[in-house]
């Protein structure tokens, strides 16, 4: 065991402002980030906010910026981090403050009750469906979806500019549209959209959302990347929009 | 901190407590029923216990093994239970889950598929057949986000973030609840014309445990402050398979898939133990030897493995070994899937149980083995409910899923709570509905009421005698854990209840510092209040079952008592006091026995 205490600078403040308050706690064996805050809480700051669930990184609900990196502070140990010096722990960045490490993230919700809904065809006579699984493999890529919008945090679009919010729905989103689209149940079409609503076409792929997902879903390459082509194909390529129209078929 | 009394109104058909899979199922039916609908959760949507259901949905569609059927279900559910299950509850159960199953499916869940394209099922404890629809091992994600989606397209209410502290009452009839939003700290009434209690268990008055904060038996204390009945408040149910190491990560659950998809157990001698547990009620249908065992998975003519006897069996065999020192370094036994599956298998099978040796204990499981041992995962027991209506002892109150009890007796299968929250989810929701519907009037809620609930809910931060809610709740969890835990005995038992005494003494002396303004601190103070009264009802009803039975053993009573059987532990609340009494269950009909004695 390296350190016999851990220095912690975690954020505390609301909405009208605050700054970093140091605190230290006893180190022990295997700790994560999250473990550290709580025993803050129990010794130190009882009224210390953080939102926090299953601790075991299946519900996304403990993210914050632990040395300015946006992460999962229950899979994060502290055995990785360098703890010669101080931690830092902040609140996300890209949505508004309520209290100390907990944000505002009803923009996310918000976007979902956008997602027009799955629509799926009708059942096999057997009043059941039948699918492949090589034909489900990419979409169960796409649920594993913890919710945790570190992806959205981290998306320059609406994190330095937070009057694109109205018109970006942002990866976690696209990672949801993109698990309708490729659903091989599915009968809607959300491309016109996604083109004209949700700002598919502001997202310039610098892969930021990809590299800080917990669940190593490949959100620009397995999402983003083809919803740009559905939408290309459907709005710039005549013939082939002519061509589906008459098969009518969804591409 | 806003003036006292001051609090908003809202006004539904129905109400439901609990956003996981048994709440959202119950919004989602009670909205298509007609009712105006509200659901409320004390965390964000999507982030309930059910996400991190992981094995999958118990349901006999007879994908793989065609002979499976309802009546088999039925029969491993009761068995499951020791017999103490609420027969109706159990038959439901088994007919109706194969239906909601292919309903989440028709509602965009995506399950892992068999080789002709239907649902593929997994082996788990106590199943006869392979049996659980999954994906991978994060099926609670799967079900609880595919009801989420649901239930947002179908336009209910979701009052996220906010925590219920009390139901309301117009006469002897429910009539809303009151309680407060978590980030301004501000209270909120709602008048509903029926509620449905979804809000699961009491894990977190543990301290090894799988349960998240939000797990302090609010629903139950609600419900029994309410004049509700509680019912088999001693069954609880420790998972043999948590985390042991490192100490942070310690009861973090391991999926019983592990042994599903062939992981054994084995002790610090490399032994496969299991084979020196079968107790005499599971012998003739469990396997003997290590051959007849690893047969077993492949064909269901050989006897079950004896590493997928029910839960409490495996609980208790490891307690067993670890006592007799032939456990890890770290107090639990081995794990084994790495020598008996390839690491393509396991990564396919079990990704996040991969990802989460990986990440923080720095074990690769197709490698090595995990270090596991028991953790507080589920209470059987709870609110007393009927078997087709989920409705409880008191008019315009339901209950469902974790919060509810008798489908599960004394001992719940792994699989068979994803399914209770979907069957009796949507039944909850109905019945609720249909009773708003011929509700005429409007309740009158009693200012008196919510007056005495908000100064109750502001103690806190009056409290003089500063103490630490932080610490009671510790001091609470190392109690309930060495004196109520997997074996008891009276003497310890009779010490956990002065000991709980003693933490609601000081509950009253809790001085939390900041302001309502989404602080920690104060709600767990005021849980706390919540965590005390149902681990006192536990306590209570572990004295007065004096037998062994599933979740509830006793080392001063070991054996299973047969007119014990026969009864339920009934816990009532009336003038501020408990009551116990025994009451006899109803006598099962003879189609049902017949089906018992048929299927062995």
């Amino acid at each position: 065991m390296a350190a016999e205490e851990f220095v912690m600078q975690v954020w505390r403040g609301d909405a009208a402002g605050g700054a970093f308050k140091e605190y230290r706690v006893p180190a022990g064996e295997g700790m994560v980030v999250l473990d550290v805050i709580h025993a803050i809480q129990a010794r130190h700051a009882s009224d210390l906010a953080v939102r926090w669930n299953c601790k075991a990184g299946k519900c996304g609900s403990c993210s914050a910026e632990i040395n300015g990196k946006p992460r999962l502070m229950c899979m994060t140990r502290m055995n990785s981090l360098d703890t010669s010096e101080p931690i830092t722990v902040a609140p996300m960045k890209t949505f508004p403050l309520i209290r100390d490490l907990v944000t505002d993230v009803s923009f996310n919700f918000e976007m979902a009750k956008r997602v027009p809904a799955f629509k799926p065809r009708p059942k096999e006579a057997d009043g059941t469906y039948r699918m492949q699984q090589e034909d489900i493999d990419r979409v169960q890529e796409f649920h594993k979806c913890i919710e945790c919008f570190l992806c959205q945090n981290v998306c320059h679009v609406i994190r330095d500019h937070d009057e694109n919010k109205r018109y970006f729905a942002g990866p976690r989103l696209f990672v949801r549209y993109a698990a309708l689209e490729m659903h091989p149940l599915d009968t809607n079409d959300r491309r016109e959209l996604l083109k004209e609503r949700m700002g598919l076409g502001f997202c310039n792929i610098t892969k930021c959302c990809t590299e800080v997902c917990p669940e190593h879903i490949h959100i620009t390459d397995n999402a983003i990347i083809p919803l740009k082509e559905r939408v290309v194909d459907e709005f710039y390529d005549p013939l082939a929009r002519l061509v589906r129209k008459i098969t009518g078929k969804k591409s | 901190m806003a003036t006292d009394g001051k609090y908003e109104s809202h006004e539904y058909d129905v109400i439901v407590i609990g956003a996981g899979g048994a709440g959202l199922r119950a919004a989602i039916e009670a909205s298509a029923q007609g009712a105006k609908t509200a659901l409320i959760c004390k965390s964000l949507l999507g982030k309930a216990h059910t996400v991190m259901a992981e094995g999958g949905i118990a349901a006999a569609m007879g994908n793989i093994y065609p002979e499976d059927n309802w009546k088999v279900h039925f029969r491993d559910t009761m068995r499951g239970g020791k017999l103490l299950n609420n027969w109706r509850m159990a038959q439901i159960h088994a007919q109706e889950a194969p239906a909601r199953v292919l309903e989440l499916e028709e509602w965009g869940a995506l399950f892992d598929r068999t080789k002709d394209g239907r649902i593929l099922q997994r082996d788990f404890g106590g199943h006869r057949y392979a049996r659980l629809a999954h994906v991978g091992d994060r099926t609670g994600l799967e079900m609880i986000r595919t009801l989420q989606q649901h239930a947002v397209h179908k336009g209910i209410d979701v009052f996220m973030e906010c925590t219920i502290a009390r139901l309301l009452k117009d006469g002897d009839k429910v009539c809303g609840a009151f309680g407060y939003w978590r980030e301004s700290g501000r209270f909120i009434a709602f008048r509903s014309k029926a509620v449905v209690l979804a809000t699961g268990g009491v894990g977190k008055a543990w301290k090894i445990t799988s349960n998240s904060w939000e797990y302090t038996g609010d629903g139950i204390a609600m419900a029994m402050d309410a004049g509700a009945d509680l019912i088999d408040m001693e069954m609880v149910q420790f998972h043999p398979t948590g985390m042991v190491w490192p100490p942070s990560v310690r009861g973090i659950l391991v999926t019983e898939g592990v042994r599903g998809d062939g992981g054994t157990l084995k002790n610090s001698e490399d032994k496969r133990f299991m084979f020196n547990y079968i107790p005499e009620f599971f012998r003739a249908e469990t396997a003997e030897t290590e051959k007849e065992a690893d047969a077993w998975y492949e064909d269901k003519k050989n006897r079950r493995t004896p590493d997928l006897l029910p839960r409490d069996e495996v609980a208790r065999a490891i307690n067993a070994e670890v006592k007799a020192g032939r456990g890890t370094a770290h107090g639990g036994v081995f794990l084994d899937i790495a020598s008996r599956r390839s690491a393509d298998y396991i990564q396919k099978r079990l990704p996040s149980m991969y990802h989460q040796f990986k990440e923080l204990a720095g074990v690769d499981i197709t490698k090595e083995a995990m270090e596991v041992g028991p953790t507080c995962h589920y209470i059987m027991g709870g609110v007393r409910v009927d078997g087709d209506t989920t409705a409880t002892t008191v008019p315009g109150l339901f209950a469902a899923g974790e919060v509810a009890a008798g489908l599960h007796g004394a001992n719940r299968l792994g699989g068979n709570s994803l399914s209770d929250l979907l069957v009796f989810g949507r039944r909850a929701g109905h019945h609720a509905a249909e009773y708003a519907k011929k509700l005429t009037g409007r309740a009158a809620v009693g200012e008196d009421q919510i007056a005495a609930v908000s100064q109750e809910l502001l103690a806190p931060f009056h409290g003089e005698g500063g103490e630490n809610p932080y610490s009671i709740h510790m001091e609470l969890q190392d109690c309930m854990q060495s004196l109520v835990g997997i074996i008891r005995t009276e003497s310890e038992l009779k010490k956990a209840l002065g000991e709980i005494d003693r933490f609601k003494e000081r509950t009253k002396r809790i001085a939390v510092e900041g302001n309502r303004q989404y602080n920690p601190g104060w709600h767990l103070a005021l849980d706390l209040r919540t965590m005390l009264a149902i681990s006192e009802a536990c306590t209570r009803s572990a004295l007065e079952r004096k037998e062994s039975r599933g979740g509830h053993t006793r080392d001063d009573y070991p054996k299973t008592d047969p007119n014990l059987g026969k009864v339920n532990v009934v816990i009532r609340k009336r003038n501020g006091e408990l009551t116990l009494s025994q009451e006899a269950r109803p006598e099962m009909p003879d189609d049902l026995k017949q089906l018992l004695e048929e299927q062995k």
